[in-house]
């Protein structure tokens, strides 16, 4: 669950990116965060990850108060998060089960695990003939597909996507953005930031918009609000 | 899932790193050698430069020659007094016919001395000191001493011994402390360098909750072996040249001036230190370097 609550962020060249957003996503969600370029999207994702402290106001991730979390607690907080990047930032010296097992072994999984794991992510996002290719060697979406695997092998409790599909052509958006809805009906709470109006309408999510660092609206079962209220 | 300090995966991890910025490493390894070479170096000076001030303490002496009036009553009297002096460790008495005999045994070769009289010779006091440091405060006082109307010291090898051995084991330490932190600096950069190349791995790493350790220890691993590379060429190295010096000594007969120690003799813990040294600069020096990335 994240809670965030009256929260501003100015940094410390002066820009005000978050002025009092309030934000509750509950488990088992699926939010779809739009707004322009410079409206503060990324600095939210950037305050859920613990990459930034707010200014003020209070910000809870799955259970963590980030306002008071200590530096040694900040990984395992991060690891009930699966965060999905626009260009995918995979290692490109490993194959798809590198990249995988790269990520248990983080979390002190044991080889066996591992084994047990690693296929059935890579079957559930369409990739389980793919565990020894390298990443240069796929499309796009299929890297998009590795990052998902990846930001959903060690269960997390909730995925944030930024931007998921910004670098694929319309088909493997769709694909892409259909698997995160799969994903979400399995019990993952999803926060996907998005430019992307054509799948935002067609997914009919909430849909929370934010401009100038303001929330201008939150509606469930919407379209691409911020459109409609600009 | 809890935490394990997997060492196998960062021994692994910081092994394959060594090749894969192969020429950053052998840069490391180069500078971590000159670095232990220069130091050992002088430290070996020192070393030798010390216990050649202690052979020579051991059979220091100056001798003090007794007012040629004296009774041998005075003279016990002298010696006594010399014997109560700062610094005195023993005095020997030498009457002028032991010191003609020693002196025709120094010069055996030499028959113009053979015929050479007793009365040339005087008795004399050989006083052997403890600290060679204060050699120069015994002989004045030694000499301030009523009886005592001469004195023949080598005072000039004492201070010369005193001065090489200070000015090594200064030059020593000030290495020391200087070529470990340029070695610390140099290492430090060779892996943030390697580091700069992998922060893209390193900010997934973080991002997917990999704490500060799991992402440190390859890097420290890294340095680790990259200083105990850089130790052991440095060891081998050091054998070289301090033989090479050793011999040289040897064949121009100079040992009995400066009699070096042999390497065999020094050369465990030489090898200990040396080890030491390039696994400490090599660890800090990576986990240093690798600060600076941590901050995701």
């Amino acid at each position: 669950m994240i809670r965030l609550m009256d929260v501003c962020k100015e940094y410390d060249n002066g820009t005000k990116a978050l002025n009092g957003v309030n934000l509750r996503i509950d488990d088992g969600e699926f939010v779809f965060l739009v707004g322009p370029s410079g409206s503060g999207k990324s600095t939210i994702i950037k305050l859920l990850t613990a990459e930034v402290a707010s200014t003020s106001g209070r910000v809870m991730v799955n259970g963590y108060n980030l306002n008071n979390i200590r530096r040694w607690q900040v990984p395992y907080m991060r690891r009930t998060l699966g965060v999905i990047f626009q260009d995918f930032r995979l290692i490109e010296k490993k194959t798809v089960r590198g990249n995988l097992e790269f990520v248990m072994r983080i979390i002190g999984a044991t080889p066996r695990e591992m084994r047990r794991r690693i296929p059935y992510v890579l079957d559930l996002v369409g990739l389980g003939d793919k565990a020894e290719v390298y990443p240069n060697q796929m499309s796009g979406g299929e890297q998009q597909r590795v990052a998902i695997a990846r930001a959903l092998i060690n269960n997390p409790e909730m995925i944030i996507a930024d931007e998921p599909t910004g670098n694929l052509d319309p088909q493997r958006s769709l694909e892409i953005m259909t698997l995160l809805e799969r994903i979400n009906s399995m019990g993952t709470t999803m926060l996907v930031v998005t430019h992307e109006k054509e799948l935002v309408n067609r997914f009919s999510k909430r849909v929370v918009a934010i401009q100038d660092g303001t929330l201008i609206s939150d509606e469930r079962g919407g379209y691409y609000q911020y459109e409609k209220s600009v | 899932m809890k935490n394990r300090f997997n060492l196998g995966y960062f021994l692994r991890e910081g092994f394959g790193s060594i090749f894969t910025h192969g020429l950053m490493s052998f840069a490391a390894v180069c500078m971590i050698v000159a670095c232990l070479l220069i130091m050992g170096s002088f430290a070996l000076l020192a070393i030798n430069a010390e216990r050649m001030l202690s052979q020579a303490e051991d059979d220091n002496e100056f001798l003090a020659i007794i007012e040629e009036t004296y009774t041998d009553q005075q003279i016990a009297q002298l010696q006594a007094q010399v014997s109560q002096v700062d610094n005195v460790l023993s005095v020997t008495f030498i009457t002028r016919e032991q010191a003609k005999e020693d002196y025709l045994g120094e010069h055996a070769d030499e028959g113009l001395y053979a015929e050479i009289s007793d009365e040339v010779f005087r008795d004399r006091l050989s006083i052997h000191v403890e600290d060679l440091e204060q050699f120069d405060q015994t002989v004045a006082a030694v000499e301030a001493l009523p009886g005592v109307v001469n004195i023949r010291a080598m005072g000039e090898l004492a201070r010369g011994f005193v001065t090489v051995r200070n000015v090594a084991a200064a030059l020593a330490t000030a290495l020391v402390v200087i070529l470990a932190a340029v070695s610390l600096f140099i290492i430090s950069n060779t892996i943030r360098l390697a580091t700069f190349t992998r922060r893209e791995e390193i900010a997934i790493m973080k991002m997917c909750g990999a704490t500060d350790g799991f992402v440190r220890w390859p890097f420290v691993f890294e340095g680790l072996m990259l200083g105990l590379a850089g130790a052991l060429v440095a060891f081998l190295a050091q054998w070289g040249i301090y033989t090479a010096v050793y011999r040289m000594v040897e064949v121009n007969g100079a040992m009995g001036m400066f009699p070096l120690m042999r390497f065999g003799a020094i050369g465990w813990p030489v090898l200990g230190i040396f080890l030491l040294s390039g696994a400490l600069i090599g660890a800090c020096g990576s986990g240093l370097a690798i600060r600076r990335f941590l901050q995701v």
